[in-house]
């Protein structure tokens, strides 16, 4: 009850602020002092939500398709190659340094490319959410991984622990942290990696829908999108809040230990 | 024949040899100290002894058996707890069973009796987080001692926990070994401690490191109550800081604590 209450507290100021620029956004577009045209107000921007609900649904499924498939491509991908790199220097020498170019290449440089070759379907929208989503897992399982102890290390040896054991025991718990960091961060990116990727070239999704209602001077509906963009990317990163609070129950021990 | 034996052992690393030499043993029941400066390369010793490391020269027998860079023979304890912060008590004090192949439940089932014994009774289901340092140290040696082996290398194991709960800590811990037939090696540069907990203790100096001298510590552990207070007492701990002053500083040589 307290802690809820405290959590209540903690959020207020944020409730306050935001509710506050809606405020204001909504007083400036009513007044006239910003036309229609240039930024919709509020209370459009939520009708026209509602008004094309259908359609945008149907929009974003194909979007959080993408965006899932990526992800879970992404985290796949990273959980095979983590311990490889940890495991065996001189490949994390050779692939550390591509893995961060890769970080460098603009999304949005590399859509049209990967349309060019993989076509206007869903495969190049995936792949670009999996470069995207693959480093800061990988970065934060490898950075896990090397967060134990090394006596714990020389303890489960002296134990007669085999690497494998070692691995399972002591390294692959300590990364879950840094790994939900990551796929917090991830979740938000695959999102709006497929939405980048859709602008450049596609049939369906939210980055579809939305440059067809730019192209309509439909700003309403952009803003809707938006919107949604935002309402997803929270849930997302709510479920990998939910997901971590499962997976590592001892932070929680810790947490109530020391109120 | 001895419980351990370790003999002619030498371990060098980067080309420079940290311990020459050294023969020790270790007989069924006894808790013998390893004492030094700092440096002295009392823990290469231990990496050795625990198989961790390969020495440059030199065998360790347990038994009779050679089980020279062989882990898993002997438990090893260090003054960090390393209990795994994602697990359970009872889980990480059956970790020793686990990693020998035992099941969770199965080896949860074989822990639970010790739990008492070793004055952590309800903490079971606790994370390590949650227990006090005394708690959680005895928790670690529960789980050397659920590892099953005869001898235990203990790494100045107590010397995080403040001076009431050291004293009682060693008094729990000497009757823990006597109740469970464990033999212990013993490092720390604590002077005082050595006196009162061993039955005897080697003295190592130099760099590299070697066995200076051997002392055997009167009256026998069970008669000590009182001890430090006695001239028997000081007359040890003079002798051993005689020794350790006469010995060629070292680098980075930290002052004893005593």
């Amino acid at each position: 009850m307290k802690e809820k209450l405290e959590n209540i507290t903690n959020k207020l100021p944020a409730v306050l602020a935001l509710a506050g620029i809606i405020l204001l956004w909504q007083v400036l577009c009513s007044s006239g002092v910003l036309p229609a045209y240039m930024l919709p107000s509020p209370v459009a921007v939520v009708s026209a939500f509602f008004g094309d609900l259908p359609n945008l649904m149907t929009h974003a499924a194909v979007t959080l398709q993408e965006a899932a498939y990526g992800l879970m491509i992404g985290v796949v991908l990273a959980f095979v190659m983590a311990p490889l790199l940890d495991r065996f220097e001189l490949l994390q020498k050779a692939f550390y340094p591509i893995m961060i170019i890769t970080q460098t290449i603009p999304t949005i440089a590399l859509a049209p490319v990967l349309v060019l070759w993989m076509g206007f379907g869903m495969a190049p929208k995936i792949t670009l959410v999996v470069i995207t989503t693959f480093f800061p897992i990988a970065v934060g399982l490898l950075d896990g991984y090397k967060s134990v102890d090394p006596d714990t290390i020389r303890l489960m040896r002296a134990m007669g622990a085999s690497r494998v054991q070692i691995f399972r025991h002591a390294q692959f718990p300590a990364a879950l942290p840094q790994f939900f960091s990551g796929l917090k961060i991830s979740a938000s990116y695959a999102v709006v990696g497929a939405v980048i990727s859709e602008w450049l070239g596609g049939f369906e999704g939210l980055g579809v829908y939305m440059t067809r209602s730019r192209k309509a001077y439909a700003f309403d509906r952009m803003f809707a999108v938006i919107l949604l963009i935002v309402i997803i990317s929270l849930l997302l990163m709510w479920l990998v809040n939910i997901l971590r609070d499962i997976s590592m129950p001892h932070l929680r021990a810790e947490h109530s230990a020391r109120n | 024949m001895s419980l351990l034996t370790a003999s002619h052992i030498t371990k060098e690393y980067g080309g420079r040899t940290i311990i020459q030499d050294i023969d020790i043993c270790l007989e069924q029941g006894e808790l013998v100290s390893l004492l030094g400066l700092s440096g002295s390369g009392k823990t290469t010793l231990f990496h050795v002894l625990s198989g961790l490391v390969q020495p440059e020269k030199g065998q360790v027998f347990l038994e009779g058996e050679d089980i020279t860079g062989k882990p898993g023979k002997i438990s090893y304890m260090l003054q960090k707890d390393l209990l795994l912060p994602h697990k359970k008590i009872i889980d990480n004090v059956s970790l020793p069973l686990v990693l020998k192949g035992a099941r969770k439940k199965e080896a949860r089932r074989e822990a639970d009796p010790y739990f008492s014994s070793f004055g952590l009774n309800g903490a079971q289901y606790l994370y390590p987080s949650q227990l006090s340092g005394g708690m959680r140290q005895r928790a670690a040696l529960l789980r050397t001692y659920l590892s099953k082996s005869r001898v235990a290398l203990l790494d100045e194991p107590f010397s995080a926990l403040d001076t009431i709960t050291k004293g009682q800590i060693h008094e729990w811990y000497l009757d823990v070994m006597e109740k469970i037939d464990l033999s212990t090696l013993f490092i720390t540069h604590d002077i005082d401690e050595a006196i009162l907990l061993s039955d005897r203790i080697y003295i190592m100096t130099g760099n590299p490191g070697q066995i200076h001298q051997q002392l055997k510590i009167e009256p026998g552990r069970t008669h000590r109550k009182g001890f430090t207070l006695t001239d028997e007492f000081l007359n040890y701990k003079r002798q051993i800081i005689e020794i350790l002053q006469a010995a060629p500083a070292l680098p980075h040589a930290q002052e004893t604590s005593v």
